[in-house]
Parts: C-alpha cells; structure tokens; sequence
C-alpha cells in the first residue's frame, strides 16, 4: 500500500459479543435464535411503561469470566445507565448500558506478528443489551417509507470490549480481533458465531504522518460482522483518508456505515450529527456490587486458556505451529487432550489429528464436536499401529471405514481381517514362496545390486495384501539372503 | 435571576427530544429552568467533600434474577398497544437519519 509509506495507522476497536445466556439481560425471555418475529418478547424488553428490569445473574457470571480472561480488572462496584437517542431499534428510547462505571476495568491482550509480541490493551469492558431488527419497506432506508420491527433480539445480552488505539497496520488489528475472539470461545461465554452476527465490530482509524505523536482526526465505521470485512473496509478507509490528507484536506469526524456489496465506506452521520446521548443513571437497576469471593468463583471456572494450552502443548513435544493448529479452537484441543489420556505420544497423535482426522473432519464440513470418530476411538486405532497390528498404511482404510461406520478399529481390523502378519511362520512361508517365483533377484540382490530387495519386498507385501509386518519382513528376508 | 440556561441550549435540547417549540415556548421554557436549576442552587452551598457520590436513590444493591426462561407473551398482546403493525410486526413511519 503506497500509503503506508507516508502515514501511520492508528486504530481502535470495539467488539460487542453476545453472551450464551439461556434468557435475556433483563427479563426472562428466551433468547434462542429464530422464532417468529416478536414471539420473544415481555412487557419488559418492549419497554412498556411500569415494567422493571432485572438482571440476569449469569450475564454478570460471563461478564466477569470474559474480564479475566482478557486480564482486565474487575469493578467492585459498577452501575447502569440510560443511554438516550430515537431509533425504534429500542422501542423505550434509550439503551440499557453502562456509561462510566463499567463492570470490566483495563486489561488486554498479546498478538503475535512474525515473531514480534505485542501488547493491546483493552480500555473496559461494560454489559448492555441488544437492540431489536428493523425490516425497511423501501431498497434502503432513506428510500423506504416504512419499516416493520421485531424485537426478539431486543434485550439479548451484549459485552462490549473497547480496545485501546494500540493497533498499528492492518494485520495487527486481525490478530487482535482472531485473538479476542479465540480467547472468548474458550471462555464458552458467547458461541461467538460470526455467521449468525453473535461478534460485531466497530472500527476507528485515523492517519498521522511517521514520527507524530498526535492522533489524526479519526472515523468510525459500525457494525461490521467478519474478520475479511474488517479487512476490507480498513484497506478502504485508509486509502480514502490518505487521498484526503494528501489533497490537503481534512478528514471529517464521522460515523460511517460499511457497504459490503460496493466495498467502500459511507458517511452515517457527522459529528455535529452526533447524538448526544444524556447518558444518566438508571434509576430502575440497583448498583452492582462485586466481591473478591464471587470474582474469585468464577475465576475457578476458567478454562486452561489458548496461550497456556499452546505452550503445554509445546512440551510435550509439539511444534510451535503443530500447537497453535490444535489449540486454534477449543473443540479441537478438547479432543486432542482426551484422545492424550489414553495415547501418550503427542507427536505421532497431532500428526493424525491435523492430517487425516482434519482432512476427514473438513471433506465431510463436519466440526469436531459433531465428529463420528470419538478422542478414544482416534487413540485406540493408534495403539494398534503401535502393538504391529495394523500398519500405518492401513490404519488411513481403517480410519476411513470408522469415519463412516463409528465402529472402533479393532472391531474393523477384526471384521475385516487387516491385522498385520507379524507371526514369522507364516510369513517365512510366503517369503519362501517369493523368493522361489524370483530367482533373477536374488542372483541380483546376492550379486551387489541393493535395489532388488526393494522388489522382493514388493512383491510380499503384494502376496500378503499389505498385511504384511514391513520391519519384519524386511529382517526376515535379510537373514535369509545372508 | 441567574441565567444558566441560554435559549441555545433549550433549542438543543427541545431537538434532542424531538420536540418543536413555538417562540414564546421557548422563552417560557428557557425562564422556567433558569428557575428551577437555581432553586436546586441552593444544594451547592451545602458542604459535600465528605459524601460519596450516589449511583442510586434506595440504598440496595444486587438484585438479580437466575438464567431461567418464562413465557413470553404473544403477537396480539405484543402489539395490542401498538399504532401500527403488520403480520406480527411492529410497523413504524419512515426514519430519517438526517
Ligand atoms: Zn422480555
């Protein structure tokens, strides 16, 4: 990009998830996903007059376990306020959100860019609540004359993080966002959905030239909902603010909306546009008031996180990238620990795992949860290899035939009859045979030429299906050779 | 009388909430607040260095609620109230941005 030559990036961002609760932030209907349009709803999260919120105890449980995950500190005491403004995304005129005392204090986390780590901290973290669909009657909403409004997601509970403005190009924002998200999967307090708009970003960006220490006039685009639209939309943006700058112009403060179809980014509202929000504290949620004792609760339900997987991973005798592969989703290093529980040798069962297991996993677009071979199944078909039984060629067949059938490998071998041919008697016997049928070779083999074993050792294991022990027979047929 | 609220800040305010006011609307109103934040004035001579800041008029914290769902109510009684709807949904008039 001709831009990064003459400008710095700076950006920030904020990344509202959804928490995995069974019931909304403030009334106890249900937040599952779908359901016909306003089936979701209660006098409370329609904001009827009179109605009064009450907070969801879980979403204080995740809001907590999601702070210590990403390091932050935990207010002992936090609040709620009234966030103002019209949009019938709400239908009471505010948003329920916390304005200065958040529940979630600094914290952060470390990327990785080429080898060179890097700190981004996390200003705050505050719970607030979802707001509802709007359905536009027109192709936009500046052309529609209507709109129609379901609030089932109305209510649903949100985290929002704010990042410091500590990012400085384009891949460092990624591996932020690959990182929060990673981070918060383990943490299992949101299913972190991107597809299904569970994880949603707001970018911030501005420009200054190299070796300024102020911040350029930045903007911020909503509502962003994958990682390769982030992308996009930050390549855009910075090249539109550089063309501005560089024309002598001045970048204008501004909320700017994402257009995924055109690829660009378009003004939503100015700053004199800007809402002024009157954030005041809602009179109709009690104070929250947090002790070490419930702090310390929860952080007993932390998982063993990705940094701290990856490295016990590590010695045990994974590679760097071999422990960053397995650990890249919880499922994934879940199966991987069980399968260790009953097959010790980490390396020999992350080779299997990330190679055929994951080839059979994706051909068939199946996760690992939902994965037909079982972390006991994987590891008993790799004993068998172990014992001689089955040879790793074959054990590929038999890990196929578990895939579709979930049938454990011995069964199969059984069945089937795979095992490999490892008793000398009857293997000296075919290779009596072989070498009978093959006279020339082993003139050749006795002769100098090393390569004829090769054939006579083909030749076996073709009369034997392959079933033959290939380390016996090729001691066996050394021995006899002599 | 101390004139705190200008009549640029009640034009603010009264478009912040969406509110058209007619010229003598907001003199009156602009008079009527200048009244009331000096009424409320009076709380400023009190010393209040040693009070904590309060988040909450009733001295309770803590009030929750467990993760558990209960019924929600249905279309009819949804938009009962609503002025206007449309297969379930609520309908709303065109919305400007700007
Ligand atoms: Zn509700």
């Amino acid at each position: 990009m001709v831009v990064a030559n003459q400008f710095e990036m700076v950006c920030g961002l904020e990344v509202h998830v959804e928490l995995q609760t069974k019931t909304k932030i403030f009334c106890g209907c249900t937040t599952e996903f779908g359901g016909e349009q306003n089936t979701h709803v209660c006098p409370v999260c329609l904001g009827m007059p009179g109605a009064l919120p009450v907070l969801n105890r879980e979403v204080v449980n995740f809001a907590i376990k999601a702070g210590l995950a990403l390091d932050c500190e935990i207010a002992e005491f936090s609040k709620f306020d009234r966030k103002n403004y019209f949009y019938p995304d709400l239908s009471k005129n505010y948003q329920t959100s916390q304005f200065d005392l958040p529940i979630c204090g600094k914290g952060g986390l470390e990327i990785e860019i080429d080898g060179e780590k890097k700190w981004i901290g996390i200003t705050r973290a505050h719970m607030e609540e979802d707001a509802g669909k709007l359905v536009h009657s027109g192709e936009t909403i500046s052309t529609s004359n209507e709109s129609s409004v379901d609030y089932n997601r109305a209510g649903v509970p949100l985290l929002e993080i704010v990042s410091e403005p500590d990012m400085r190009s384009i891949p460092e924002v990624l591996a932020y966002l690959e990182k929060l998200v990673q981070i918060l999967e383990y943490t299992e307090v949101s299913d972190c959905r991107l597809e299904q708009g569970s994880v949603r970003f707001d970018v911030n960006v501005s420009l200054r030239p190299f070796g300024t220490d102020t911040l350029g006039i930045r903007t911020e685009t909503k509502n962003l909902n994958s990682f390769s639209s982030v992308r996009r939309c930050m390549e855009y943006e910075v090249a539109r603010q550089a063309r501005v700058l560089n024309a002598g112009e001045n970048v204008v403060q501004e909320t700017r909306t994402w257009d995924e179809g055109q690829g660009i980014t378009l003004t939503l509202r100015s700053k004199e546009e800007a809402h002024d929000y009157r954030y005041f504290p809602e009179p109709d949620l009690p104070p929250l008031v947090i002790d070490k004792e419930w702090v310390e609760r929860i952080r007993k339900t932390l998982p063993e996180l990705p940094a701290a997987r990856r490295a016990r991973l590590q010695t045990l005798g994974l590679s760097a990238y071999d422990a960053a592969v397995i650990t890249q989703a919880k499922a994934m290093a879940d199966f991987f620990d069980e399968a260790l529980t009953y097959y010790t040798d980490a390396k020999t069962l992350a080779n299997w795992v990330m190679g055929d297991m994951t080839r059979l996993l994706n051909s068939n677009q199946c996760s690992v949860v939902d994965s037909p071979i079982s972390a006991k199944q994987l590891a008993e078909l790799l004993q068998l290899i172990n014992k001689g039984t089955l040879s790793g060629k074959i054990a590929k067949s038999v890990l196929e035939e578990m895939y579709s059938t979930s049938k454990d490998a011995s069964m199969i071998v059984k069945e089937k009859g795979l095992a490999q041919i490892s008793d000398e008697g009857a293997l000296l016997g075919i290779i009596d045979g072989v070498l009978a049928a093959n006279p020339q070779s082993v003139e050749d083999y006795r002769a100098g030429k090393d390569k004829a074993i090769g054939f006579l050792v083909g030749q076996i294991m073709k009369a034997t299906k392959g079933q033959a022990n290939p380390g016996l027979v090729n001691q066996l047929l050394k021995e006899k050779l002599a | 009388m101390n004139m705190t609220i200008s009549r640029e800040d009640v034009e603010y305010v009264a478009a912040l909430a969406r509110l058209e006011l007619t010229e003598p609307e907001i003199q009156e109103y602009t008079e009527q607040l200048n009244s009331i934040l000096d009424y409320a004035a009076m709380l400023e001579r009190l010393d209040t260095d040693d009070v904590v800041p309060t988040a909450h008029a009733v001295p309770i914290h803590n009030v929750l609620r467990e993760d558990q769902v209960r019924p929600s109510i249905n279309h009819a009684k949804a938009l009962r109230n609503a002025p206007d709807g449309d297969e379930g949904f609520f309908r709303v008039p065109r919305i400007s941005l700007t």
